[in-house]
């Protein structure tokens, strides 16, 4: 796949990253952490350019969809469907946010978290 | 120092999960220098485009001029462990993007509203939105230099904080007096969600 040449330049280029697509597959929370492998990325350099970036950054360490977008530049919005259609294509792993319901696992959570943050 | 050489040993976690605590209040409190006070990179901005139709609301009238905006948050992260992740959102300076504010406290495990004695009365909209959100929060009073001095409990009668909100002095350069805001938030998730638990399974 090659990125689409569009003669109206950047100022489309949301638009045209995500295939005209704007809604994305997964409604992914901006804090869920996404991951490559490192066959991952290289299968992800026949992607596209914003996909492989994506994939690169995903590789050494685990990063959101917000650090994903901020790093990239990418708006909330279009960094979603990237991301989303990467995990549909086995290129990212995504991983859960925190638990939203169950009270022993949303105790648990908050106890992991409140260590973490004493331990700082 | 941090030279992620522990990132790429041995296999990835096969599950990672990570937290957010939204740090909200008005224009200039000093969000992103309580984020900054205690993350482990300077903190980033990621914009979202903002359309009547992307953000759900069904009144594009809330969207100013043709429908769409740009509206910026930033955010910081604290690595915990190999497997759980926290991240410090901001909301954006301008409070009447309320859906933006919806979308950033979806999940969250709570919420600091940061207030400026110099400017007392912006933070009641901050507050009305939370105190109509099912989401725990506390009040973090950020002490500026040269602002006035207020006891807590005359900053909680100015802004008719009800008592079960939790409201703490602070120093959001500091980062032992941002943690004890965040470990605060945490805390007080913990007893509203025992509180609740406790309602629901109908011992009272
Ligand atoms: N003296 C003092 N100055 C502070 C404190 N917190 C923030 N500041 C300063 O106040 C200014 C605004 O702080 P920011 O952290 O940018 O505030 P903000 O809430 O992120 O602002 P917006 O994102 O624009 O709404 C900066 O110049 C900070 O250096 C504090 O606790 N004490
Ligand atoms: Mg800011």
């Amino acid at each position: 796949m090659t990125q689409p040449h569009d003669p109206r330049g950047n100022l489309v280029r949301p638009y045209a990253v995500t295939r005209g697509r704007t809604e994305p597959i997964r409604d992914i929370p901006i804090e869920a952490v996404l991951v490559a492998s490192s066959a991952a990325v290289q299968e992800a350099r026949f992607a596209g350019h914003d996909k492989y970036r994506i994939a690169v950054l995903c590789e050494p360490k685990a990063q959101s969809l917000a650090e994903l977008a901020a790093l990239t530049r990418l708006p909330l919005g279009v960094a979603r469907v990237l991301v989303a259609d990467m995990v549909a294509d086995g290129l990212l792993t995504l991983h859960s946010a925190a638990p939203r319901k169950g009270f022993t696992e949303r105790m648990d959570l908050l106890g992991r978290v409140l260590s973490g943050l004493r331990k700082l | 120092m941090d030279f992620a050489s522990s990132e790429r040993a041995g296999a990835p976690p096969s599950e990672i999960t990570s937290a957010k605590i939204v740090i909200a209040g008005g224009f200039g409190v000093g969000k992103t220098t309580l984020v900054g006070a205690v993350s482990e990179i300077e903190p980033l901005t990621t914009e979202a485009v903002m359309t009547a139709a992307g953000a759900g609301i069904d009144d594009a009238s809330k969207v100013p001029e043709k429908g769409t905006t740009t509206v910026a948050m930033d955010f910081g992260r604290i690595t915990m462990a190999e497997d759980l992740i926290l991240y410090l959102f901001g909301t954006p300076g301008q409070t009447r993007f309320w859906f933006m504010w919806d979308e950033l406290i979806r999940g969250a495990v709570g919420a600091a509203v940061l207030v400026d004695t110099r400017r007392l009365t912006d933070a009641f909209a901050p507050l009305d939105y939370f105190e109509n959100r099912h989401l725990p929060y506390l009040v973090a009073v950020n002490c500026f230099d040269g602002a006035p001095r207020y006891e807590a409990e005359e900053v909680r009668e100015a802004l008719a904080i009800p008592a079960r909100v939790p409201l703490i002095m602070c120093d959001a350069r500091h980062r032992e007096s941002v943690k004890a805001v965040l470990i605060g938030v945490v805390e007080h998730a913990m007893n509203t969600l025992v509180a609740e638990h406790e309602q629901g399974v109908g011992v009272g």
